[in-house]
Parts: structure tokens; sequence; C-alpha cells
């Protein structure tokens, strides 16, 4: 039992901090969501310096051989700085369709260009219909030759306007909302057939809505008839790193808050003096530790080897960072007041990414059903 | 960063559980899991079992009977003891006025009182809260007057817990009325049965008598009772307070309780199927799962954190352990009372708490719901937990 970060892990953080101490602060943010994609060439190329790209591949694969904890490392460093930039779906999501099921010629053809900064990627799951089941897939792949051709409509593809390939899943099999039969194919973003509706988020990342129409693409990751437990494992780490922004997100929006109730003057003092935010800050800060120690549970939970039990873990978790999201986020706005509200201010934004995570990959509802359904934690 | 117990950590959390399982008596266990109140006997019975394996006293130092546990240890510890469930070690002598007197006492003090509370031949209360004094505990009246070898004290204690089976008490008394008001105190422990004590029970909402009434009038006490410095026990309060802050969020006491909330859900009947199998009823038992696990982490950080750096700066997240732990305790009650629904009324006024006459398993419910209404009132209320959250954390 050790919550203590390793002397490598603690240069990781250090390292992060700074970069994004230097070159992230509100006003530079504005100017790379302006840049074309939404985002910054230049910082993503930064990012591939400081070896943040690599870390989690093997390091026969060309990379650190980093786990978990250096994720969440990341991205809660990301979160604090409202990071614009695809890590998620192109280091967590795609990075982890390679590593967990890829075969070596895949790899070869798609892991350096990650690690290098050259390649980014989008993970087309959502469905009009699916909502957060990721079994739920109406779009198929019907076997040509030795590969594939996919026809159907994915939706809210993070960085899938910019993303140079895509990994899609498609059903190969059976019916919509079966287990089985449910293949994840690569997919260039320019493959004829590929037709892509980019558009900012309103949190201020970018998607896309894509269609595909008769896409020929080649082999499948692992599979191609029973994807769904490498979807599902997958999915769970882009979970955990979103709780880890979520963490990094509320920690700072906390911090921002506190810092204003103890500057805004009103009737003649602070209103930091004023019992009720104290008591309302004091909540936030129970919620924001709630929240931190699930986000380590979770990270402890993504090598749990029994799958049931991870994803139980990880929806537990899920749960609490949702929970302690809303709460924090609409209470930072509440102490702000009415420049809370407004675009200016950078306190919103955090609110805005919380809310638009808590809507990523199951919100609250869903994960605690599951984990009811899981017969529950104790 | 490695969230998982080691091997040697594992092996001694089955070694604890072992124990309990080999020395706990039955009934004392049954009336736990029912949420009744134990005898003197049956408590003192089995602190005594835990003082003969060497664990009574478990984080004193070595020197007075201590076990040297890690912190994650004694967390370990803990957790077992409270989810077997098995009765704590008695809060006011072994966590409370046995660390002040080993960390603040003279040596004669120290050979006198602590073999005698690790032995439990002493049973001791606390004397802080008055009637007008709860929160702002400072405020506090009752006078200690030196007159030559002798304190000659007067005044009143309230919500003294326990005190109807005490041998002693350990008493914040005011000695320089004349200082500002935590500068005029001083920490005096002397004998219940001395002339001049009177103790009257309290009876609580639930019905129960756990807390006292405690009036001292011209009691004598020997000089020699002063604990430390004249004038100095609002520090020595202070001490011993932050002492208590990882046991407060009682992690073991809600996981048993949610173990027995699922026991009793299964077979609880509601629209013809078990109450379990209702989704809502099962969504909100999840839920109070999940707070409790954050709250299981926030603690091990916390432990963790003071196995490191000593107990001297508490980590900022300890404030978090008795807010939460003390709504989730009565989150668990409020789920027991909605599990046996119509059947929560029956009010049981002859079932007398000290005899060991079995009763059906829906009469401590309700009672045990009233109760728990304390824990977020005792041990400093939330809302002044939330004071220092705000003071100490985050500099408000």
């Amino acid at each position: 039992m050790d919550f203590d970060l390793s002397e490598e892990q603690r240069l990781l953080k250090e390292s992060i901090d700074g970069l994004l101490a230097d070159s992230y602060d509100f006003e530079a943010r504005k100017k790379y969501m302006a840049e074309q994609g939404g985002w910054s060439k230049a910082m993503w190329a930064r990012f591939a310096e400081q070896g943040l790209l690599g870390l989690p591949f093997a390091e026969d694969d060309g990379g650190f051989g980093a786990g978990g904890v250096e994720t969440m490392i990341v991205m809660e460093a990301m979160g604090r700085a409202l990071v614009l930039e695809p890590y998620l779906a192109t280091v967590v999501i795609a990075g982890g369709f390679l590593r967990h099921g890829a075969s070596d010629v895949q790899k070869g053809v798609h892991v350096a260009g990650i690690i290098d900064g050259s390649k980014t990627y989008g993970f087309a799951q959502l469905e009009k219909q699916s909502r957060y089941d990721l079994f739920d897939v109406a779009t198929t792949a019907k076997k040509k030759g030795d590969g594939w051709v996919l026809d159907g409509e994915k939706f809210v593809v993070l960085n899938g306007d910019s993303a140079d390939t895509l990994i899609v899943t498609a059903r190969t099999k059976g019916g919509q909302r079966d287990k089985t039969g449910i293949g994840i194919f690569i997919v260039p973003a320019n493959a004829k057939g590929v037709t892509r509706k980019g558009y900012p988020t309103q949190d201020g990342l970018h998607a896309a809505d894509i269609t595909f129409t008769g896409v020929e693409v080649g082999a499948a990751i692992g599979d191609p008839e029973n994807g769904l437990p490498l979807i599902e494992r997958v999915v769970d780490e882009a979970r955990v790193a979103l709780c880890a922004e979520a963490v990094g997100l509320m920690d700072e929006s906390l911090k921002t808050t506190v810092e204003y109730i103890k500057t805004r003057k009103q009737f003649g003092v602070a209103i930091g003096s004023f019992q009720s935010l104290q008591h309302r800050a004091a909540d936030m800060f129970v919620a924001l530790e709630q929240a931190r120690s699930m986000s380590m549970f979770a990270t402890m939970a993504n090598d749990f080897d029994d799958a049931k039990e991870r994803a139980t873990a990880i929806a537990a978790a899920k749960v609490q960072i949702g929970k302690s999201g809303k709460f924090v986020g609409q209470q930072s706005i509440q102490l702000h007041g009415g420049i809370g509200m407004t675009m200016e201010a950078k306190i919103g934004h955090y609110f805005k990414r919380l809310t638009m995570i808590e809507n990523s990959f199951g919100d609250s509802e869903y994960h605690l059903r599951r984990v009811s359904e899981a017969g529950g934690l104790v | 960063m490695d969230l998982a117990f080691t091997k040697e950590e594992q092996a001694f959390r089955d070694e604890v559980r072992q124990f309990f399982k080999d020395n706990v008596p039955p009934e004392t266990r049954r009336k736990l899991v029912e949420g009744r109140h134990l005898t003197k006997d049956e408590m003192v019975t089995w602190w005594r079992i835990l003082n003969k394996k060497g664990w009574g006293v478990s984080h004193w130092p070595k020197e007075y009977g201590g076990t040297g546990w890690t912190s994650v240890q004694h967390y370990i510890f803990n957790e077992e003891l409270q989810s077997y469930p098995a009765p704590q070690p008695l809060a006011f002598g072994v966590s409370m006025v046995g660390p002040v007197i080993y960390t603040f006492g003279s040596e004669e003090q120290k050979k006198r009182y602590l073999p005698r509370i690790a032995s439990v031949e002493d049973w001791w209360c606390q004397g802080f809260s008055e009637p007008g004094s709860g929160s702002d505990l400072a405020s506090l009246k009752t006078k200690a007057e030196r007159r030559g070898d002798k304190w000659i004290i007067n005044g009143q204690k309230t919500w003294t817990t326990l005190a109807q089976y005490a041998d002693m008490i350990f008493c914040l008394c005011r000695t320089d009325p004349a200082a500002k008001k935590q500068m005029g105190i001083s920490f005096i422990v002397f004998d219940m049965r001395s002339k001049g004590v009177t103790v009257r029970p309290i009876q609580t909402i639930d019905g129960g008598h756990e807390v006292n009434e405690v009036f001292f009038d011209d009691v004598e006490v020997p000089y020699e009772n002063l604990i430390g410095e004249e004038n100095k026990g609002w520090d020595y309060a202070k001490f011993l307070l932050g002492n208590e802050r990882t046991g407060i969020a009682r992690v073991g006491v809600s996981k048993e309780r949610l173990r027995r909330i699922r026991d009793l859900a299964s077979k609880v009947e509601s629209g013809g199927r078990p109450v379990l199998e209702d989704p809502a009823f099962r969504d909100k038992l999840a839920a109070c799962e999940i707070e409790l696990k954050a709250l299981e982490l926030t603690q091990l950080r916390v432990v963790a954190d003071e196995g490191k750096h000593g107990k001297g700066k508490p980590n900022p997240a300890s404030s978090v352990l008795k807010i939460k732990g003390s709504e989730i305790q009565q989150t668990t009650t409020e789920l027991l009372m909605e599990v046996i629904g119509p059947f929560a009324a029956p009010y049981d006024v002859h079932g007398d708490e000290d005899s060991n006459e079995t009763m059906d398993w829906t009469a401590q419910i309700a009672p045990s719901y009233f109760n728990n209404r304390k824990v977020s009132i005792y041990g400093g209320s939330n809302e002044i937990q939330r004071n220092i959250i705000s003071k100490a954390v985050l500099g408000l």
C-alpha cells in the first residue's frame, strides 16, 4: 500500500506540469482552439518530444512501457490545463486497441506514427441508437476477399475531423444488439466512401459525424466476430483516463473558486468570509477528495485480472466522478456568481468539460445500474 | 504508487480475522450485528480477551503495551474488528486519555493509570461537553479551585457516554477564570466514586441509555491528578481529538451493515419479490457502496500518509473522513428502515437492553436509525468539520 509516486513518476509529473504551466494558460488555449481542427500541432509535437505520446506502448514497440499511473498523471495534468489535443482519442483509445489487440503487422504500421506525433486517431463507435451500450452496433462489415466492406453511420467521433485514421466498430454477424459478431477495423480517414462532418463540441474540443459507404478495409484488430471484450477493455481504459482528467478539472476548479471568493468583495468584505460559502467550498473539497480516491481505485482496477471485477470497479469510479464533477462544476459557477456565467472566465470551461465527461462512455446513472446489476461493491 | 496490500499485510489480515472468529463470543457478535447495546460484562470480557492477546492498546508505544504495528496494520486491524463485528476497545481509555497520559503525564501517572486502562480495571469516561458548551467547547464553566493539595471541583458535564459504568473520568476544568477562554483550562482526572459526583441518565430518542449528565458538587480531588501543566488543558484536548481522526470514518462498521442490508433485502418481500430485486432500491444500495469504497480509499490515503510523515501533520483528506463516514453510516440505517418497511414500528419498551433475551430482528432497526443521527453531531459536528476544512485546508 503506497500512494506516493515513484521517482520516475514524480519527474513525469513535474515535466508535464512544467510544460503546461509554460505554454498552456487560458489565453494560449484560445489561440490553439482557433487553429485548424481546434488544437495545436505545435503542442502535439512538444508532447511527442517529451515522450508523452509513447508512454503506454511497450519498449519493443518503441514506447516507454509505462502503466496506468503514468496515464493518470498525464490526464490529470491535461484536465488541469483544459488541454484540447487528442491524447485520449489517439494515445489512450487507439493506442489501447493497438496494444491489447493488434497484430505485429498492425502495430508495425501504426504505433510509430502515434509515438512520433505524426498521426492522430479517432474512435468511431457511437451510433444514433446505441447510446452507452458498446455492443449496440448497426454499422455492418461484410467480408470481401481478405478484407471487409463497411457501411453505416457513426456520431460524435472525438477528433474525428482531424484524425488521420479511424478505429471503427462494425457488425460482422448477428443482430444489432448481439454481444458477439462485432469487429474492430482500422480505416484511413481519407479512404474512399468515408464522409466526415466535423464540428466543435460544447467543451471546446472537436468531433465529427462520419458516414461509411462501401468502405473497403483490411484485417480486423483481433477476432472480427468477437471484438466486444477488447472494446470493453479499451473503453474501460478510456473511462479511467477520463476519471483522472476530471480530477484535474475539479482540483483546478476548486482552487480557482477558493481564490476568487478570497478576493471578491461584497458588503465590504471578502465573500469567502461568509460561512455559507465556506461550507459549500468544504463540501466541494469533500467531493473532490472522494473523486480523487476513486480515480486511484480505477487506475488500480484497470490491472485486475477478472474482467467483471475490473468493469464494476471502473463503473463505480465513473459514478463517483460524475457525481463529484457535477457538484464541483455547478458550485464553482454558483460561487463565482455572474462572472462564472461568462465565456470570458475560465471557470465555466472546467464546468463544461466536466459535464461532457459525465456524458462520455456512460453517465452516472448508466454506471450505477451496472454496479447494482453486478451485485454491488461490498 | 501501489494500491495493493502486500503479502505480509494480507497474512496479517488473515491472522486478525481468524483470531476474531475463534475468540469473539458469538452472542456478543450477534448483538452487534443486530444493532443492540452490549452489557458491561460483555464488553469487558471481550476487551480482556483482546488484552490477553496483546492487542488491547495496539497503537500505544511498545513500552506501554503497544504492538509496534505499521499504520496499515492498524488500519487492517480496525477494519476487521469493525466488520466482523467485534466491540471496539473503549475509546475513552484507550484512544483518548491513554495517549494524553503517556505523552504529557508524569512517570508516576503513567505507572498508575496506563496498566489499568490496558487491563480494563478502570473504565474511563470523558468530561468535556457541558450544557452551555457544545461546539464552543472552550466556553466550559466547570471550575476546579486549588485548595492546599486538593482541587475542589464544581460544575456539570453532559453527554457523558457510559458514565454509568465508569470508574474514572478525565475532565476539562476552568482553573484560571481570568485568562482568555482557551488559556485557563486544565486536564484533571479523578475517581467517579468521589463524594459529590452524581450521574443522571439521559434517555436518547432511540430509547437507549448511553449518555448521562454528571454533576460535581464540591468534589475533592488530589492535586497530583492534574495531567501535564496547569492551564494547558486545551492543548491536551486538541491533541486528544486529533488522535481520533482515522477511526471516526468507521468504514468497517458501514461495510458490515451493507452486508446485512443485502442479506435482509434478499429475504424481505415487497410487491411479490425480494426488496433486493427492486432496481430502484438496488441502485440506492450500490450508490452507498460506491461512496463507501471512495471513503475507504480516502482513509487508506490518510493512513499511508501517516505512516510516512508521522501523525503530527494531518493529511488534508482526513477532514473528509468524519463528514463522509457519518453520512454513510446514516444512509445505511436509512436503507435498513426502507427494507423493513411497516415492521419498523413496534417499540419494545420491555426489551431490557441488559438482558440476553432474543427479540425479533426487526426490533433494533428503527432505534438504530434514530441513534445514528448522533454520528453527524458528536466528535465535532459536521458543520464544525466544514469550518475546519474551510479554514485549515482551503485557507478561507
